[in-house]
């Protein structure tokens, strides 16, 4: 009885939260126009947010592919097909392993940025200095960091996955000797534009959106206190998993 | 109680029957503020009575239960959001840490404001930036992050940033806890010649009792979510209620007693013996 309970409130508090966090996606959606208009301040985070990943994310890219190149060798000279390679690792990548990964780190390294950064300025009270100066800090620091983080997401994956074909490549051909030719062409005939290409965009724009919304929602709603904050940061990194893992399962089902 | 001295006209805020409640406990109850235009009002009372959220009640910060507070003219409580930010361009809070924005230097925290409310050209900004530095003494220091200023300062450069947009009524929260002897007398002399050179009204929130009186026109003491004395500072100083002469001469005891509620204290510790 106290297990029912118990369950009964964590699943109220995670309906509470979606529902939360959907009213502020749709105040920032609202805050759009405004913000256009301040591209400045947009460019700034751009930097701030996915610039700064730029590093963690390749060097992500270049491991994940050189592993991919490595697996797939072993896997596929079992059954003398290593001139698929390229197509496997071509395909993890873009369909799969690019957006969600890129996801994951983007999480860690841009979402918890985001939220102790926004979370410590509620906590000192510069977002209420903000607003006694009439200035909302939705629309001032809230929105061009969510927007940053939404256009900087699928340019990430692009590098990333970018980067892990050129890991696969480097494992596969430079160092197991696979076809340079057969490689290469693989990859052409059997990535489709439309299909995985797609996908994968679809994917990261859609990841973009849910870990940045967390990232500044739970930053925005922090208890203004050193652990209120610190809380609030490992909520986003949990949080942001998990809402990617999920959203990748109805994703993929919905697409292929 | 001097409240009717002021007719409506002379006030800037006007708070009738402020009831709020924080949680269980009772914060205000049924209190009645007016605040003079053109004057320093000292609001006082012990930690804990609620002073500051009586500012942000003002500020439109936080809602009150119940209770008209009427700022030039305008019930905050019930006002849509774009006429709140539309109030707050004429008011002017400063934050008890100043509440600086910490990635930026001293000058673009001034210019904040000025860039957000306005599209003036960069060279008239820098005029202007440099003119209310200038007023609170810090002209010089206007390129300093503010993790390099002493809180003195820091409060000082809070202080002209809040004064950026010329605003018509200036709220002081705490102005003067945690500062030293000296930058205590800068900040008092600052708040008296903003007043009058600036024709601003000034509401200071404090329970350092010296530094108010020493400054303020008229205050109000409050205590358990009423208004329990008004008056200039020499009226305060004559009051006969014991309440108000334990709090004007910080006396540990009297009608607010020392002691947190507790039983006797040697049956207390007999007891406690006893049990081992």
């Amino acid at each position: 009885m106290k297990l029912l309970r118990e369950a009964y409130y964590i699943v109220l508090d995670f309906l509470q939260m979606l529902g939360a966090s959907g009213l502020f996606l749709l105040r920032l959606i609202r805050f759009i126009p405004h913000a256009l208009k301040r591209p400045g301040l947009i460019f700034q985070q751009v930097f701030n947010v996915g610039a700064m990943s730029l590093v963690l994310i390749m060097v992500s890219g270049l491991f994940v592919g050189m592993v991919l190149g490595l697996q797939g060798y072993n896997t596929l000279s079992k059954f003398a097909a290593t001139s698929a390679l390229g197509t496997v690792v071509a395909l993890s990548l873009l369909r799969e392993l690019g957006p969600v990964v890129t996801a994951l780190l983007f999480a860690g390294r841009a979402g918890t940025a985001l939220t102790s950064e926004i979370g410590l300025m509620r906590a000192t009270e510069q977002l209420a200095g903000m607003e006694m100066m009439a200035v909302d800090p939705i629309r001032r620091v809230v929105m061009p960091r969510f927007l940053a983080g939404v256009i900087s997401m699928p340019l990430l994956v692009g590098i990333f996955n970018a980067v892990g074909v050129l890991g696969g490549y480097l494992v596969g051909v430079k160092l197991m000797h696979v076809d340079i030719a057969s490689f290469w062409s693989q990859i052409h005939t059997n990535v489709d534009l439309h299909e995985d290409f797609r996908s994968g965009v679809i994917k990261s724009i859609v990841f973009g959106i849910a870990c940045t919304l967390i990232a500044v929602f739970e930053g925005f709603y922090a208890q203004p206190t050193a652990e209120g904050v610190s809380r609030a940061t490992t909520r986003t990194v949990v949080n942001s998993a998990l809402a990617v893992l999920a959203l990748d399962y109805l994703l993929t089902a919905f697409m292929f | 109680m001097a409240h009717d001295i002021h007719s409506a006209s002379e006030n800037v805020i006007e708070i009738t029957g402020l009831r709020y409640r924080q949680g269980e406990k009772r914060i205000f109850d049924g209190l009645n503020i007016n605040i003079p235009r053109g004057k320093i009002t000292a609001i006082m009372g012990p930690s804990g009575t609620g002073k500051t959220t009586l500012l942000r009640i003002m500020t439109g910060q936080v809602l009150p239960d119940r209770g008209r507070v009427l700022v030039n003219g305008k019930n905050v409580p019930r006002l849509p959001a774009d006429e709140l930010y539309a109030l707050r361009r004429e008011m002017g809070f400063l934050f008890q840490n100043g509440a600086l924005f910490t990635d930026y230097s001293v000058y673009e925290n001034v210019a904040f404001p000025l860039r957000e409310h306005t599209r003036l050209p960069e060279s008239l900004i820098r005029r202007i930036v440099l003119m209310k530095l200038q007023a609170v003494g810090l002209r010089g220091a206007w390129s300093l992050m503010p993790t390099e200023l002493s809180g003195g300062m820091a409060r000082r450069v809070a202080l002209a940033r809040s004064i950026a947009m010329d605003p018509k009524i200036i709220f002081y929260d705490e102005p003067f806890t945690g500062l030293d002897p000296i930058s205590m007398g800068v900040i008092v002399r600052l708040i008296r010649r903003l007043n009058d050179n600036l024709g601003l009204t000034s509401i200071i929130v404090s329970h350092d009792v010296a530094e108010v009186t020493s400054v303020s026109d008229h205050s109000y003491l409050i205590s358990e979510g009423k208004v329990v004395a008004y008056g200039t500072p020499e009226e305060l100083e004559q009051n006969k209620s014991a309440w108000v002469h334990q709090f004007m001469k910080g006396l540990a005891d009297g009608p607010v007693p020392f002691h947190y509620p507790a039983p006797d204290l040697a049956a207390e510790l007999l007891g406690e013996g006893a049990a081992r």
